[in-house]
């Protein structure tokens, strides 16, 4: 119900400016855009989509940081797993 | 899929869990409560209980809109949608939920139109191609929804549609957090914020559970390891001694909402006085009907609805269940009398509810996966 | 906020969680719903499953899409209604195809009833005989039409049960106003996956009834294959340590169909899967011959068989969700729905149960196959758990796979 599904927008509807054709992994619909009116997305940025509609703008920024801390502690652990190893060889 | 398989990691699951079983105080119980029924479905969906400690435990709380719509709702949308002039449209999952003389679909087979719809615009397609049916969208769902059953009405009237109308059941998440933190039997050290509804209505509407009820809320996504960055973010709040509202989500939740939606909640809706939730009972303020400007696309103005009330069934323990006095599985009538295919309570009904995505997913012995670090001491 | 925030109980959650803070194990604070919760919630779930072996019932006053969807209540309706009413043993297995055994001492068909009986040749002959019935909408969709669908079917019911597919029937019911040119495309369509098959269609039967009472077109077919004597194939027949393979990517004729009407509005490249899978099956068995059984994935997709392994052969199951494949499309589509594509269904994809030592032999035969080039083991037959799939997450962790529940995709097949 409260499904939301990341989607790439492909092209703004010259037509009717509320519609966008979005693709979610390789599967296109026309959704209504008309909830992020404020700064309409434009071809190539993420939107989150419910229920036909986009609800969100995804920020590529915030992504990328939310990545970088799990990556980040997958280092961590991975090193921290090394150094145990090599601290029971001895 | 981006911004899907990323946040789906083993390897990286694997790491958050350490550092979450490193923070868990020996002895201690730890509850936490996700708000929304689409984080329940995440978490058994993908197994993500198998990375948590035992003396994590998760709650899963009443943010499933279909679950929470009682029954006596439902018997009056039937008895809307039974009347010859009129073409009931909802979304799939209102469909199997059972009124007191079955689910929608036991109507559909004795005759009475119905339809499932994807996007509540779907349901203005029906009605132009229907002009001489009243085409009435049982609309349901948290803020998450309500800006779309919004947005459709502001366009049912802008092209001027006569025969479209809306059988209003939208909910409003905080007042039913309220009402779970105010009940006695509670024991929360925390909450997973529901992501998707605070895309509209931001995480400031969660400050007073931190402020007033002393409990830390992470407003959280929906991939698993989303979820599981939020436990951690409580779990370092609890041992810093912090009590904040913190936004897990916020490649999409902006920390003020999304205005727009808002303003088009506003436009076309107002808070009822009080509404009642399945399992919960009366809550103030925590349903939307149709602002009287739209009058005349308000189902329950255009036709006359019974107003039915049915009780909720005596044996079912969903009032504890969604306030986490009691798991799933502890129920009286869980699994034998009450299964996804004939539910009696409303944790039953949906794949979102928490007593089914137990029994669809969970049903079994966990063996969780060893955490390396988290057990040294 | 109102007042009612500081209410006493407000009170009482912070101190509650004060206490907590201190270290002060929750538990002793009173009455702890989680005491014991192992072996308590082992009760409950061994009360459950007696529960779930219970004699099924037909609760439901009316039929409803859900009975035709294949998953919990098609299953329920089929043991209650029919197998209750026509039980004999050659039903009982509710395998795709039943298989007769003609004119042989013992046999199931009295000999006296069988022309040629004792004839010398046709001592011990068995046959596989299988029928379905297609309702398919729309009748035309990418990759195929309801006439492909008849044949490839049932071609299908019989190859996965072990036998050569050789004759078919065909019945039609058509609705007053349906167009001839249709009629003969479906047809047309027939002939042509008839002859890819290697089967004949030699009887048929055509009813029509007025406008409204049906949609175009329903085709009926039954089939009769040869089984090789010594062949029996069964899911009964698993345990523990075999081996289960998919052959090809899952859903992809669920979600054609589903896009193909319309509704949801969705474009994707995408195209049913429809075959018949005779050779891809008679090539699994010459290099396999210890093959424990095949399915044909179709309705309630590849999650119904995966439980009607683990419920028949009453042994468990446990899958690696990363192991399926499935099409980024098909994946991409399941996503925005809110579907899971192990419940979608397919209409050239079989499943395989083989002895694990014979996993990589029969992954190589399949992959050799055209029909089969994307095979791929998918899960193992276990001892632990009997009667439940489970499902290895890509995320790590573990889940159950259930029968399906429910109706997500009416009239698929």
């Amino acid at each position: 119900m409260c499904l939301g599904i990341p989607g790439e927008v492909i092209e703004i509807r010259a037509d009717q400016p509320d519609l966008a054709k979005v693709d979610v992994s390789g599967v296109k619909r026309l959704i209504n855009i008309g909830l992020l009116s404020d700064d309409p997305p434009q071809p190539g940025e993420w939107v989150l989509i419910h229920v036909g509609f986009a609800l969100s703008r995804i920020d590529e920024a915030e992504a990328a940081a939310a990545m970088e801390f799990l990556e980040g502690i997958g280092q961590a652990y991975e090193d921290e797993i090394a150094a145990l190893k090599e601290s029971m060889i001895d | 899929m981006r911004f899907v398989d990323e946040f789906r990691d083993a390897e990286q699951a694997r790491a958050l869990a350490a550092k979450i079983a490193a923070l868990c105080e020996p002895g201690r119980q730890y509850k936490f409560m996700e708000v929304c029924g689409g984080h329940t479905h995440t978490i058994y969906k993908h197994g993500l209980e198998d990375y948590l400690p035992e003396s994590i435990n998760l709650v899963h709380g009443p943010g499933c809109p279909v679950c929470v719509i009682p029954m006596g709702r439902i018997d009056d949308a039937m008895h809307l949608a039974a009347r010859e002039d009129v073409i009931m449209t909802s979304f799939g999952d209102m469909l199997r939920v059972p009124g007191s003389n079955g689910s929608f679909f036991d109507a559909k087979a004795r005759g009475t139109d119905i339809r499932m719809v994807y996007s509540p615009l779907d349901s203005l397609k029906i009605a132009r191609q229907n002009p001489d049916k009243q085409v009435v969208f049982m609309a349901i769902g948290f803020e998450t929804t309500a800006p779309s059953t919004a947005m459709t009405m502001l366009r049912a009237r802008a092209e001027g549609l006569k025969n479209f109308s809306v059988f209003c059941n939208h909910v409003t998440i905080v007042p039913a957090i309220k009402a779970i933190l105010d009940s006695p039997d509670l024991r929360l050290d925390g909450f997973l914020g529901p992501g998707h509804v605070s895309t509209v209505i931001g995480c400031r509407p969660y400050e007073f559970i931190a402020r007033e009820y002393g409990k830390p809320v992470v407003t959280a996504g929906f991939e698993p390891l989303d979820i599981l960055r939020s436990i951690y973010m409580l779990m370092v709040q609890l041992a810093e001694g912090r009590c904040e509202v913190e936004n897990q989500y916020s490649r999409v939740v902006p920390w003020d909402g999304n205005l727009v939606a808002l303003k088009a909640i506003g436009e076309t809706m107002e808070l009822r006085p009080y509404f009642e939730w399945r399992g919960l009972g009366f809550i103030s303020h925590s349903a939307m009907k149709v602002r009287e400007k739209y009058a005349e696309m308000d189902a329950e103005l255009l036709f006359k609805v019974p107003g039915v009330r049915v009780a909720d069934p005596k044996a079912c323990q969903c009032g504890e269940v969604l306030k986490g006095v009691l798991k799933p599985w502890e129920c009286k009538v869980f699994g034998t009398a009450c299964t996804p295919e004939t539910p009696i309570g409303t944790c039953m009904v949906s794949p979102e509810g928490a007593c089914a995505a137990y029994y669809n997913y969970g049903r079994m012995e966990r063996h969780r996966v060893p955490v390396t670090i988290g057990e040294r001491p | 906020m109102t007042a009612a925030h500081a209410g006493p109980e407000a009170h009482a959650g912070s101190e509650a969680h004060a206490g907590q803070r201190s270290g002060q194990p929750e538990a002793r604070q009173g009455r702890d719903a989680y005491a014991g919760r192992d072996e308590r919630e082992r009760q409950v779930l061994e009360r459950i499953d007696r529960a779930r072996r219970r004699r099924p019932r037909v609760r439901e006053e009316r039929i409803t899409m859900a009975h035709g969807a294949g998953g919990k209540a098609s299953r329920t309706l089929v043991e209650a209604v029919f197998l209750d009413a026509f039980r004999n043993p050659l039903l009982e297995p509710l395998e795709d195809a039943a298989s007769l055994r003609i004119g042989e001492p013992g046999a199931e068909v009295p000999e006296a009833r069988v022309p040629g009986a004792g004839v010398p040749g046709a001592e011990g002959t068995r046959l596989a005989l299988t029928t379905d019935t297609y309702v398919v909408s729309p009748l035309f969709f990418p990759g195929g039409s309801i006439g492909e669908l008849a044949v490839n079917g049932t071609v299908n019911d019989l190859a996965v049960s072990g036998a050569t597919p050789l004759y078919l029937t065909a019945g039609f019911i058509l609705e007053e106003g349906f167009e001839v040119a249709d009629l003969a495309r479906v047809v047309a369509s027939m002939r042509e996956a008839a002859d890819a098959a290697g089967v004949s269609v030699v009887t048929g039967d055509t009813k029509v009834v007025q406008r409204g009472k049906a949609d175009g077109c329903y085709i009926n077919t039954a089939g009769v294959g040869a089984l090789a004597p010594g062949t029996s194939l069964g899911v009964a027949r698993a345990r523990p340590g075999d081996a289960i393979i998919v052959s090809g990517p899952i859903g992809d004729h669920g979600i054609t169909i589903m896009l193909a009407r319309g509704e949801l509005d969705i474009e994707a490249d995408i195209q049913s899967d429809t075959a018949a899978l005779n050779g891809l099956a008679a090539t699994l068995l010459r290099e396999v011959p210890g093959t424990r059984a095949m399915r044909d994935a179709t309705r309630g997709g590849v999650a119904t068989i995966l439980n009607e392994i683990a419920s028949d052969a009453d042994v468990g199951v446990l899958a690696t969700e990363d192991a399926f494949p499935v099409r980024t499309e098909v994946r991409g589509a399941c996503e925005l729905l809110g579907i899971d594509p192990l419940y979608v269904a397919c209409e050239g994809r079989l499943v395989a149960v083989v002895p694990g030592a014979d996993a990589d032999r029969a992954v190589t035969a399949l992959r050799g196959h055209p029909l089969g080039t994307e095979a791929a083991v998918v899960g193992h037959v276990t001892d632990s758990e009997p009667g439940l799939v489970r499902l290895t997450t890509s995320f790590g962790g573990t889940r159950i796979v259930d029968l399906l529940v429910g109706d997500p995709l009416p009239r698929i097949c």
